[in-house]
Parts: structure tokens; sequence; C-alpha cells
């Protein structure tokens, strides 16, 4: 290929912290090649990314045969926004050909036959998967603790946990493993993460992202959504992600959108509301003071605050796990050793096939979410349990609905502290559970919540500030999003040891 | 319309769960567990409870139970065959296949 000048290292460094504009600038004037970009990232996930655990499967074969294609459509000028830039995608995703294994011993010998509808998109614009990252089994964590593959390490600190359960793409994110990622987000699991290490993650509205291929957790609550450092980037992943599908019935039929359309918009008169609950006890005081300080930044862009009230929330801990396991515990039962995934070695009948086979292939936190979930859905106890969450769900749904009445936003922390250690939670479920006290209600509902980078806390550890919208709002929340970051710096912080 | 009101529970005291519910469960579940793992599962399963039991003090009388989060009907398609034969692609990765069947334990004598 004939290349203007051969790329030296001080072009490729200046790739490290590029937005995917620039790399897509980069792309196009032939600066640089999609096979150099990939090679780049996956010698850092190599060296680097070793100490952090932040992926389950790298192949670079497949990466390097992706990115030579990318190089032949941009040099038959048709590269779209995404051509040739190097993506992680989270190991929940179906990828024809890549080992998918969901961060658990039962799919560790599953390579998938074919894709996911996100990883089809990526594809079709021409991005290149440059690994499958690491992630809490099944999505169930808010640590990356609960992975079969170990857990990964939070770039700021590799004491502290990166969060869970994108906790892989979060931190490949954070430390530049990967211009941008995918995750999954069924009760924080894209915002809690995102906050943590100090990156941008956005869960869109239940149904716009299709949910084909991607392995179920929880599916009234489980949506697909994009990491990367601005909120401009996400834009530019949404408008990739997002869309109708027929494979996933509920998908919804939306006429498509541009959601970088709004980045520009001056914020004045916009009406931040402020829940009360999100500022009640158990916050951190670290955490409260970034979260003012954010705010404080708003008021300087015009913005004006109201409070709301969200009295139903802190009743989202325990709807979400009725809800989730017993969704969990439906889906889960799909892995019985017969078609796909492991099988146990001995056995003595197919009953014990299933038992032991499940036994084998599931770890501690999935099994426990298993039992939860069948207990709530068996004979006697249906309805003093799953019924009743139901009715809780919509309490809290309504409760949005009055409060977006009164602001056209609503703000406040992502998480009540900075990054826990790694153990510090991992024997106590329930304190883990709690960790994701501002994220889960935002499910529930179905309504579209992100977090962005919002300042430091204790240990040096990021903070996030949690952006929710309005149901189909996102292209407001990018705005709001991408005003925050033209007026500070805290997403263009990189980690100390990352950062060449 | 549910023949009785799941409320009418919520002042009574349900019993903790106890090692026999934990062992119910998981045969319905098809998991194995030995009795180590069982006595854990019901202490922790216990804490998780006790967590989850908040529901019951908040009176939810005429709420319509919400099962989803778009109100929205399932879409009808036209019953035609849509997706190609990929018997032999899922069949490559399964544990044990003969004849384009899964094979599994003997089930009848």
């Amino acid at each position: 290929m004939a290349t203007a000048a051969a790329p030296g290292l001080p072009t490729l460094r200046q790739m490290l912290n590029a937005t995917l504009k620039e790399l897509a600038a980069q792309l196009a004037a032939r600066k640089v090649s999609s096979v150099e970009l990939a090679q780049y990232f996956l010698k850092r996930i190599e060296t680097l990314g070793s100490q952090l655990n932040a992926f389950i499967s790298v192949d670079p074969e497949r990466s390097l045969a992706q990115a030579r294609a990318a190089d032949a459509l941009i040099a038959a000028g048709s590269a779209q926004a995404l051509t040739g830039i190097p993506v992680a995608h989270k190991d929940i995703f179906c990828a024809r050909g890549w080992l998918t294994t969901c961060g658990s011993r039962m799919l560790s010998n599953f390579v998938s036959p074919y894709d996911a509808h996100v990883i089809e998109r990526y594809n079709q614009a021409g991005a290149v998967i440059v690994g499958k990252t690491n992630m809490d089994e099944f999505a169930m964590g808010s640590s990356n603790e609960t992975s079969y593959y170990g857990p990964v390490r939070n770039p700021w600190d590799t004491a502290a946990v990166p969060g869970g359960s994108s906790g892989g793409s979060a931190a490949a994110v954070a430390a530049r493993l990967a211009p941008v990622a995918t995750g999954t987000d069924t009760g924080g699991s894209i915002r809690q993460p995102a906050a943590l290490c100090g990156v941008s993650g956005l869960k869109p509205t239940y149904g716009v992202v299709s949910r084909y291929g991607m392995i179920a957790f929880a599916s009234s609550l489980d949506q697909a959504g994009p990491f990367a450092r601005t909120a401009e980037d996400l834009a530019l992943m949404l408008n990739v992600m997002a869309g109708f599908d027929a494979r996933d019935s509920t998908s919804l039929e939306r006429a498509p959108e541009d959601y970088s359309r709004a980045l520009t918009r001056p914020l004045k008169g916009l009406r931040v509301g402020l829940p009360a609950e999100f500022f009640a006890e158990g916050l951190a005081p670290d955490v409260a003071r970034a979260v003012e300080a954010a705010i404080a930044e708003f008021k300087k862009l015009g913005c004006e605050t109201v409070e709301v009230k969200l009295p139903n929330m802190r009743l989202s801990v325990p709807v979400y796990y009725v809800l989730a396991p017993a969704e969990a515990s439906s889906n889960l039962s799909r892995f019985d050793g017969v078609r796909y995934g492991h099988r146990a070695s001995e056995y003595t009948d197919l009953a014990d096939m299933y038992r032991k086979t499940r036994a084998e292939g599931f770890g501690a936190e999935v099994k426990r979410r298993i039992l939860i979930g069948t207990y709530v859905l068996s004979a006697g106890y249906y309805d003093a349990y799953y019924l009743k969450a139901q009715k809780l769900r919509r309490l809290i749904a309504q409760d949005f609905v009055e409060a977006f009445k009164k602001c056209d936003i609503i703000m406040g922390p992502t998480t009540p502290t900075a990054a826990f250690n790694l153990g510090e939670k991992a024997q106590d479920p329930v304190q883990m559970y709690l960790s994701d006290i501002y994220t889960i209600a935002v499910n529930l509902a179905g309504l579209p919540g992100m977090s962005i980078p919002a300042g430091f806390g204790a240990g040096n550890r990021p903070l996030g500030l949690q952006v929710i919208g309005n149901y189909f709002c996102e292209a407001q929340m990018l705005n709001v999003a991408h005003q925050f970051q033209q007026v500070t710096d805290w997403h263009l912080r990189t980690p100390p040891g990352f950062a060449q | 319309m549910i023949p009785y009101c799941a409320d009418n529970f919520a002042s009574i005291e349900r019993m903790a769960i106890s090692l026999v519910d934990v062992k119910r469960v998981a045969h319905l579940a098809r998991l194995e567990i030995d009795p180590a793992e069982a006595e854990q599962a019901c202490e922790r399963l216990r804490g998780i409870f006790g967590l989850i039991e908040a529901m019951q003090a908040v009176p939810t009388d005429g709420v319509e139970p919400m099962a989803h989060a778009q109100e929205m009907a399932l879409r009808l398609r036209a019953d035609q065959v849509t997706e190609a034969d990929g018997r032999e692609l899922f069949q490559a990765i399964a544990p044990q296949v003969e004849d384009g069947l899964y094979l599994v334990p003997k089930v009848i004598e």
C-alpha cells in the first residue's frame, strides 16, 4: 500500500488520546493506516494490559484482517465515521469466530457461530475488533470479581476494582488499550465502571439498541451502550449501535437519529433536576463534593437547578434483586450442556448431567442469583415477591415521569463512593448490591443514563457524574455532557503508567 | 385479574429461608449443591432476602404490575422461513452429536 509517509512513533503517540473524529481524519489523510492503529493498540494490550486483565480474548490475526479490509475501504473512498477504528467489545456480545465466554466457565469453549446485532453494526461500519473484554460472569457483579477469568484491575490503582459488570471495557478505555469499547447495563454495568475508571459511558433508552446476540441476563432491563473518553465519541458510537432490528422483539421501530446533532447547543435555561434522594445518607463526602462542583459548572453554563423527588428509589435495589434474578433464572436455564458450552465429564443420567454441568459451569454469584430467581418464581412465592416487585417497578418509573414534569434532565452521583478495593465486598453480596443504589432505578424505568468523569476522590480514584434523560433524549444528554467536557478536563486525564 | 391480592401477605412474617428451601430450589434449577455450599448459600440468601423484604412495607394496592420498560405490543410477522439452515455450523460446537442429532444420556431404557 502506498502511504504518503511512514508514520513514526510520534504520530502513533498522538493516536493514543485522539478522539474518533481525529482518528478518522488521520486515517483519511493516510497519516496512519488502520493496520498500524490495530498493531499499536494490540501491542499496548499485550504489554501494558497484562497488569489489568481487561481482555479475555485477543486475536491479532482476525483484528489485522479486519484492519486490512478497513484500509481498502479508506483507499476506495468509502470510509464511514468508524472505519478503521479499533473497538474493544464486551465478551457478552457473540462475535462470529471469536471465543465468546460471557466471563463464565459455562461458555469457556464457546466460539460463536454468529454475530450479535451490535457486532454486525460495528463490522458493517468498518470498525476493527481489537479484543473481547473481561466482565463479571453473565454480567452479574459490580466489581468484575465474579469473572471466571479473574478480576480486572482499575488502571488508576491496581488495588481497586474497576467496577462491573463491564469492568474490562471501562478499564481498557481508561488505560487507552482501545480508543473506545462497548458494554451492557442491566443495573448500572456501564455507568458504574465508567465512573470508577474515569471514562464516559452511556446506557440508552431500553429498546434503542438490539439485544440480538447479546447473552441475556435480565431481558427487560439489559441494554447495550458505548464507552469512550468523550461524549462526542459516545454519540458517534451510538449512531452505529442504535436502530431497529426485527430479531429482537423489544427493539423499537423509530426513525434513525444523528446522536451528535445537538452537541454544540448552549445549555442556557436547561432545568437540571436534583433528586433529594441522591444526596442523602450513604453518599461519601468526596463524591458529594465532586457532584456539587459539577453542578456549579452547569450553573455557570446557564442551567437552572430544581429539586425533584424520587420517593420510591430506595426500593430499587430490593425490586431489582427480585426481578433481575427471576429473569436470569429463566434465561440461564438454556445452559444445559446439550447444544453448546460446557458439559460435565461424568454423570449418571440426563438429570445428573444437567445438575453437574450447571454446578461446574456457573460460579458462586451466578448460582446465588439463579437460586433467588427460582425461589421468587416458585409456587406460593410468586405474588409476594415477583408480582410485588413488578408493582413497585411501576411506582419507581412513575416517580421519574413526575420528576421530568419539572426538569429537562436529572443529575446526581453515579456511585456512592469511589472505587473500593479488590476483595473488600466480595464476601458480602448485600454490600456489593448496594453499590448500585443510584443506577438501578434507571434500568427499572427503562430510561437512558450516562456517567461522565467529574473529578477524583479518596485515594485519587475517579468519580462520575450521572446524567439521566427522559425517554429517547440521548442526544440531549450527550449535548449536556459535551458542554461539560468543553469547560472541564476530567475526561482527558490518563492514569499514570498508561499515559505513554 | 389476580384472584387474591399479594398485599394481604405483607403483614405476615415470612419464614426465613431454610436449608430445605435452598435444596428444593437448587433441585428446581437443576443445580447440584453440596451440603457446605447449601449452608453458605442459605446464609447469603437470608441476608439478601433481608434486603428484599423492604418491599413489603410499601402498599401497592391497585398498582398495575410493570413487566416491561416500554408499553409495546409484540410484533407479528408473516409465517415464512427467514433463517438459513445453520445446523452444521451450530452442531459443530455441540458437546456430542451423531447423524445431525444432539446426544444425551439415555432417558428411556
